[in-house]
């Protein structure tokens, strides 16, 4: 394998599994929130909260990533307060490509999640207070353990997608090798130059095999949590 | 004793319901969409009523006066829903365990609960693979392991056909003995009255009309047309007197003696008998002749005429009521009027069906 793909690929695929995992699990947690209060919530803003969840998804990606890179530029109101405070610095770094790819996947993982929710009889829920749990025992007993295939699913469908995340990475954390170069990124890069159609394919299979994969795991998550549901 | 007095407008529908459920089993009877089930959530916490009161024993549990409202976890009432909702994602045994795990007071044991309930041999199923029948038993256990101060049963049976109600009903005959549980027993099928209740509240378009024991409730007339005239009847309590011989056992009622085939209780229990209005016939002279071997001397209490052919004549039997549906035109023949004495005649079958409650040693 490491013969394979020579080591400025083999830098793209460990940065990009990198990037992503981080970008995955950081989002989580937030995922899962959103998940819940789309599903459950009956709040004023809640189409707001639906749209800001879904933006991701239909702007252009290097809009995204211009964003990014005005509020969270070392100028820019998010990145001066975080540089000022904590001296953490995203554009341009790693952390910055993760904040992307996170932001990209983010409308993914939220559908996913929220479909596990909604696929919840909150009868059951009612049964297990009826029992004496209280909320925060209904939730980890009965909802998590339902929806947790969901929950894997959305996260394996958000790390394929960061994977695979471009334009909003480049136009905000740029093409450096090492630090900011991911597959797509590497792929781009190698294409620029002659006699880097090679090394562009092998990361082009790479890709491949990680979206089917991931496409495929998560289809059969789905269909887990459906069955677990169901009781079947 | 459970004490409710709520009011809640729900769309259209007034809830304005006020009673009280002794010890024993209080049947909250009513027809669909009387309003029965919203009651029960009220007094569970699913549903909080616009105003009023709910307390169980000394404990109050809702009080807008006082602003109290004790949440659903903290009731500590068994619920056992018509649907009996065990969580998909876990075992019988799991799902029984999870109330005892829930439960912080200590009590039975999740093995004794099943082997009470007869389900020992499914604690290693999955839910799905369960019948309608031993969903709701185990729906029962679970109640049960939370160690609740009351079972609340919101129509249990419902869902279940003919031959599975039948397979749970003694087990919810054998839980109100061996626990001494109270009940609140939602219900709108009389046969479910007749065998379990030791009190009945009749509700109807969200309102108690009525409430008091079975036998006074069930054998008033004027209470026919709300609990329907093809269910209304006498539910009497008999003791069996002699063992079957020719297929037939001898039961002694306060007004006489009752021949009926099937009866599978030793001699010396007691049972509840069910006589339905339209099984009676009535006769002004002792039948002679007659294959009929159940006849009982009775005096007519009252008679009351509807705008049908028919009409409801309330009886006394010893010291038990009975009802008969006969006709109007009969009626006029044979002069039955209040005081007259004559004989009510059942057919063994009629009084021998399902609705006899085998076992039960009965609350009346």
């Amino acid at each position: 394998m490491t013969d394979w793909l020579g080591p400025e690929e083999w830098q793209a695929v460990l940065l990009s599994v990198k990037v992503s995992f981080w970008a995955t699990v950081l989002s989580m947690p937030l995922g899962l929130i959103c998940a819940m209060a789309l599903a459950r919530g009956r709040f004023l803003g809640r189409d707001v909260l639906n749209w800001l969840v879904h933006l991701p998804l239909v702007l252009p990606p290097v809009v995204t990533g211009y964003l990014l890179l005005l509020s969270f530029g070392r100028r820019g109101p998010v990145g001066s307060f975080l540089y000022d405070t904590f001296g953490i610095t995203l554009a341009f770094q790693w952390t910055g490509a993760a904040l992307a790819a996170s932001i990209m996947a983010f409308p993914l993982m939220v559908r996913a999640m929220r479909l596990a929710i909604e696929a919840v009889d909150p009868r059951l829920e009612e049964a297990a207070a009826t029992l004496g749990a209280n909320r925060v025992r209904v939730f980890s007993t009965v909802t998590l353990p339902l929806i947790l295939p969901g929950i894997i699913a959305g996260a394996v469908l958000a790390f394929a997608k960061a994977m695979g995340e471009f334009g909003a990475t480049i136009t905000f954390v740029s093409n450096i090798p090492g630090e900011t170069r991911t597959i797509p990124s590497a792929i781009y890069a190698f294409l620029q130059v002659p006699g880097g159609e090679s090394s562009a394919l092998r990361l082009v299979a790479v890709s491949v095999v990680i979206a089917i994969g991931a496409l495929i795991l998560s289809e059969w998550l789905s269909r887990r949590v459906a069955k677990r549901i169901s009781g079947a | 004793m459970l004490s409710v007095d709520i009011r809640k407008t729900l769309g259209a529908f007034q809830l304005q319901t006020a009673f009280d459920a002794p010890e024993g089993v209080t049947v909250l009877f009513g027809r669909s969409g009387s309003g029965k089930t919203s009651v029960v959530k009220s007094i569970a916490g699913l549903l909080t009523p616009a105003s009023g009161r709910i307390a169980l024993g000394a404990r109050t549990l809702f009080d807008d006066g006082s602003r109290i409202n004790v949440p659903v976890h903290k009731r500590r009432f068994g619920y056992v829903f018509q649907d009996s909702r065990l969580f998909p994602h876990l075992s019988v045994r799991d799902n029984l365990c999870y109330a005892a795990r829930v439960s912080d007071r200590g009590g039975r044991s999740p093995d004794h609960v099943a082997d009470l309930l007869g389900i020992s041999h499914l604690l290693d199923r999955r839910t799905h693979a369960l019948s309608g029948g031993e969903a709701q038993r185990v729906a029962i256990g679970r109640a049960l392991l939370t160690e609740p101060d009351m079972l609340l049963m919101d129509e249990p049976l419902a869902s279940l056909d003919g031959p599975r109600k039948a397979e749970i009903l003694p087990y919810l005959e054998m839980l109100r003995k061996e626990t001494g549980l109270s009940i609140l027993y939602v219900t709108h099928n009389m046969a479910e009255v007749a065998r379990l209740a030791t009190h009945i509240v009749l509700v109807e378009e969200g309102r108690v009309v009525r409430s008091g024991a079975p036998d006074d409730l069930l054998t008033d007339p004027d209470m026919v047309r709300l609990l329907g005239i093809r269910d209304a009847g006498a539910v009497l309590s008999a003791a069996v007197t002699a063992a079957p011989e020719d297929g037939l056992s001898e039961l002694a009622i306060s007004g006489g003696r009752l021949f009926l085939p099937a009866v599978e209780a030793p001699v010396g229990a007691t049972l509840r008998v069910r006589i339905l209005a339209q099984d009676v016939i009535l006769s002004t002279t002792r039948p002679e002749g007659m294959s009929a071997l159940n006849i009982l001397p009775v005096r007519v209490l009252a008679v009351r005429r509807g705008d049908g052919p028919g009409v409801i004549v309330q009886l006394q039997a010893g010291h038990d009521r009975l009802l008969a549906r006969i006709t109007r035109r009969s009626a006029d023949a044979l002069g039955i009027a209040e005081g007259t004495e004559c004989y009510a005649v059942m057919k063994s079958v009629a009084v021998s069906q399902t609705d006899i409650a085998v076992g039960l040693q009965s609350g009346l």
